[in-house]
């Protein structure tokens, strides 16, 4: 994903601003300053869902992320790589064991408890069917580990493979299905143990583009009837707002951010969040209708707010001139230089450095007539009703 | 291994660095044994070939590689397995004294052999002492002098496949509700199945030549640990055509037996 | 390449026998760089020479390589001494090994000036291949022993007794010299052996002893006599019927053959006599 593009896949995906699961009103957003080390509300799931803190330390690196979850939630923990996302996963799963903090499931404490004997099921970002088993025998596994009877097993694993919509594929080896299909084995492996966790490592990554598409699809629709709790783990903003109910944003192994996806696309906390929604995002004292940026300049919002705030603004709402427009208030007026020109879907986006760095769009011909190009001085506006503030 | 790979890289022209070198390592190889050919004395083959000796010497031999080869599968995959799969103090030092059995001079491991296995030996003494079991001069010593100079072999070849296998899988089948021994059972010893298969070859080919720790621990008597190396190195002492006639009936079951194992490997992978 | 048939073998052996790995292991290293040095000058020695007596020693130089029964081992390398400091500037190299093996390397064309084998035998297949120059001589004789345990526990006082069920008895293989005599001194007694093993030369049989791993082996008096105290030496009447003569000759294609009749003249003289009836050899 470039520096400053959108989040979007395509044009027809839809906007990242308009998508997003049901909005649960206020997000639950975390202070970026104070990260989520401290231990939850206590009593929030007292007998159902998940409930954890998770703390790994890695040499240098240490995750510490506070994990709930109700029942029926599907919690995507979103960031870049090298987060800590998947080392998440992997000691809710019970691969790598805690440091610290605790991990309840349903009420249960499973911090000591082996991977073998955890209600979890764990879909991994290459799928790790086994090559050696038919896609019969590898759904199978699962409830065949757990005691069922070899017949079972195989009567279980073929009405999941159904579901699945798999049931003529049930005698192939893994290397002979399709990738939207292995995951569809992997995710009916997963599931036919009756995990009251399932967990999803970056589940759509080894999917083209095409592909994709379909399974992210499907997947939202199985998610949607699981009836535990369901944890994936992404990079990728789209899977995670088109997958889960609730965002969960990891940098450098602490939460900067957790809410409903709209209002986490509404309302970035990071230059990161900022990056994949789309957005413009400066930090700075709000006092009535101006915030002074920590960067230096002021902009003019139609919040009326004081203390510290979170201003942001969509490169489309950025217009561009060659020279100082005339008779134009100086608000919200920036002498900027061109830095880089990309295109950007049917548009050209402009990463300006000046007063204010910002990414602006604008059409191929308006690019041309103002004779854009790198090195270029430039002036910027934004209409005040088109900033976002937010206290931060 | 890849059925496919001998025939698509011959479309393509071979560099010639590497098809000299190549060429001359296998006709180092084959030479002695074209020489071999060359000498036998093919027309005292049948004489040689009906003396209930060699026969008795060739079953016993077929017999104690193949119980090393068992031997060395039971206790060297799980060996293996720990080498590759688990952090311990000192891992890269037991790596080292695995391998040593290859460094030493096979003589020196049959010596070895006797002062820890001996009627007179460390544990030698205590399992005589104990349970009346004496280790030389029996079959069963021949066995253990086999497995101890082949069973590195075979705990290389898999520890190499172990190490290439992605672990992850076992960790899926941990997910799954597998224990760590079911995961190893069900999981890892059928993707690792062509690396153990490869070590045992190599491991019952050793065992197959075993000559020097065999002589040494378990003494030389026909039908009991008189195997054919021995048979062949004795006839050597006086009569070099019998021994010329005794490798090269090793040698046709020993390619027998490679290639036959080798189709089948070849059908299941 | 011929070389190294012989030379591997000498190395297994001397592991073997204690002590024996630093000597032979100097000797095959000095060897082959004298060997080089060696096909360059000619050599010098011309007409016969008593090597026994000293002053004759600036006409010799050079090295002379012995190729011997491993049971010569301990003497051979005694008189090997001698005869350097009598003959400053010459250099006995030695190959021991089973007599068999020598024998071959030696028709194969290993050069070797002076070859002494454990039976007349293996010496006869150097003589048929016209390897020997001039007739070999029976310098010494060897006679079966039995080596029991130190202290001889099991009481073992005749050939008969080594038929005591329970008994661990190791003789050598029927295709080395003292397997042949081993059955020669059986039938003679007209026993009935069941070993436990057939060594491959009598060395292997000695260790088998000497580890206790066997009660008993039959082996020559003079590997008793080397082994110390670390086996003890029964002798039996039946052994006068397998007594091993042991003949030594200079070779044809010796690179020094002045050097190889000196150092032949040596071991039979009186002094190379005693140095071997010490080792336990008789005279013939």
């Amino acid at each position: 994903m470039t520096g400053r593009a959108k989040a979007s896949g395509g044009p027809d995906e839809g906007d990242m601003n308009d998508t997003g699961g049901p909005a649960t009103g206020a997000g639950r957003t975390v202070p970026a300053r104070e990260p989520a080390v401290t231990e939850p509300p206590g009593g929030r799931c007292p007998d159902g869902g998940l409930d954890a803190r998770l703390v790994v330390d890695r040499g240098t690196f240490r995750l510490d992320v506070t994990l709930t979850a109700a029942p029926g939630d599907v919690v995507a923990l979103l960031g870049p790589n090298g987060a800590g996302k998947t080392t998440a996963l992997r000691a809710l799963a019970g691969l790598v064991p805690l440091g610290g903090g605790h991990l309840r499931l349903d009420g249960t404490d499973l911090d000591r408890t082996p991977p073998e004997s955890r209600p979890v099921g764990v879909v991994f970002q290459d799928y790790l069917l086994f090559p050696h088993l038919s896609a019969l025998d590898n759904v199978a596994f699962g409830p065949r580990c757990r005691g069922a009877s070899k017949a079972q097993a195989r009567a279980l694993a073929a009405g999941w493979l159904d579901r699945m919509g798999l049931a003529e594929h049930a005698g192939a080896k893994p290397r002979r299905l399709s990738g939207g299909q292995a995951q569809r084995v992997a995710l009916a492996r997963a599931l036919a143990t009756h995990p009251r966790l399932l967990l999803l490592d970056e589940p759509l990554a080894a999917l083209d583009a095409r592909t994709r598409l379909e399974v992210r699809a499907q997947l939202r629709r199985h998610l949607a009837e699981f009836e535990a709790v369901a944890v994936l783990v992404t990079h990728d903003p789209l899977d995670a707002m088109v997958l889960a109910d609730r965002l969960v944003v990891v940098e450098h192994g602490r939460v900067v951010q957790e809410g409903a996806p709209g209002d986490i696309a509404r309302r970035p906390r990071t230059d990161y969040i900022a990056r994949l929604v789309g957005l413009n995002l400066y930090r700075g004292h709000a006092d009535g209708h101006t915030v002074r940026l920590d960067a230096g300049p002021a902009i003019t919002t139609t919040e009326n707010l004081s203390g510290a705030v979170f201003v942001a603004f969509p490169p489309s709402a950025v217009t561009l001139y060659g020279e100082r427009p005339e008779g134009a208030s100086a608000r919200n007026l920036w002498r900027c230089e061109v830095a880089g020109l990309e295109p950007h879907g049917d548009q050209i986006r402009a990463d300006l450095t000046g007063e204010l760095p910002l990414a602006a769009d604008l059409t191929t011909v308006a690019a041309a007539e103002l004779g854009l190009h790198p090195g270029a001085p430039v002036w910027a506006t934004v209409k005040a009703t088109q900033t976002h503030a937010y206290p931060a | 291994m890849s059925k496919h790979g001998p025939r698509r890289s011959g479309a393509r022209t071979v560099p010639v660095p590497l098809l000299v070198p190549a060429l001359a390592g296998l006709a180092f190889l084959l030479l002695p044994l074209v020489a071999l050919l060359v000498r036998a004395p093919w027309r005292d083959l049948p004489d040689q070939l009906t003396s209930p000796e060699v026969w008795q010497a060739l079953r016993l031999s077929l017999l104690c590689a193949t119980s090393a080869t068992v031997l060395s599968l039971v206790v060297g995959v799980p060996l293996a397995w720990l080498l590759a799969r688990t952090e311990f103090p000192g891992r890269g030092f037991v790596r080292a004294l695995v391998t040593l059995p290859l460094v030493l001079p096979p003589v020196v491991g049959g010596v070895a052999l006797l002062l820890a296995f001996g009627r007179n030996g460390v544990v030698g003494q205590w399992l005589d002492a104990w349970f009346g079991i004496t280790l030389p001069f029996t079959t069963t010593g021949v066995v253990l002098a086999e497995t101890f100079v082949a069973m590195p072999f075979l705990v290389i070849s898999v520890e190499g496949t172990l190490r290439a296998a992605d672990p992850r899988f076992e960790e899926a089948a941990t997910t799954l509700g597998a224990s760590r021994f079911t995961a190893f059972r069900r999981v890892t010893l059928p993707l690792i199945a062509p690396g153990i298969a490869a070590g045992a070859v190599l491991a019952w080919a050793r065992a197959l030549g075993e000559f020097g720790a065999t002589i040494t621990f378990a003494g030389n008597f026909p039908g009991r640990t008189q195997t054919m190396p021995l048979a062949v190195y004795l006839a050597l002492q006086n009569d070099p055509a019998a021994a010329i006639a005794l490798s090269l009936v090793l040698l046709a079951v020993s390619i027998a037996v490679l290639a036959g194992l080798r189709d089948r490997w070849m059908r299941a992978s | 390449m011929t070389r190294s048939v012989p030379r591997t073998r000498r190395i297994r052996r001397s592991l073997r026998v204690s002590g024996g790995i630093r000597r032979s292991l100097r000797v095959s290293g000095a060897g082959a760089a004298v060997l080089l040095t060696l096909s360059a000058c000619s050599s010098s020695s011309g007409g016969d020479e008593d090597a026994g007596s000293a002053g004759s020693s600036s006409k010799l130089s050079g090295q002379v390589t012995v190729f011997a029964a491993a049971s010569l081992k301990e003497s051979f390398t005694k008189l090997g001494e001698t005869f350097e400091q009598r003959h400053p500037g010459t250099e006995v190299s030695f190959n021991f090994g089973g007599s068999d093996s020598l024998a071959a390397g030696i028709t194969s064309g290993a050069p070797a000036d002076v070859f002494a084998s454990a039976s007349p035998k293996t010496m006869a297949t150097v003589t048929d291949a016209g390897a020997a120059a001039g007739e070999p001589s029976t310098f010494v004789r060897n006679r079966l022993e039995i080596a029991t345990l130190p202290g001889n526990p099991e009481r073992i006082s005749s050939l008969q007794d080594l038929t005591a069920s329970g008994l661990k008895v190791v003789l050598c293989d029927k295709s080395v010299p003292c397997g042949a005599a081993a059955q020669k001194a059986l039938a003679a007694g007209g026993l009935d052996l069941n070993p436990v093993s057939y060594e491959q030369d009598v060395k292997a049989a000695l260790t088998k002893v000497e580890l206790k791993e066997a009660d008993a082996a039959l082996v020559y008096r003079t590997d008793v006599r080397a082994a110390g105290g670390k086996v003890a030496g029964v002798d039996f009447p039946e052994a006068d019927e397998a007594v091993n003569d042991y003949p030594i000759t200079v070779l044809e294609d010796a690179p020094n053959p002045g050097a190889a009749k000196a150092f032949v003249a040596l071991v039979k003289s009186a002094e190379g006599q005693r140095v071997l009836t010490d080792a336990g050899f008789g005279t013939p």
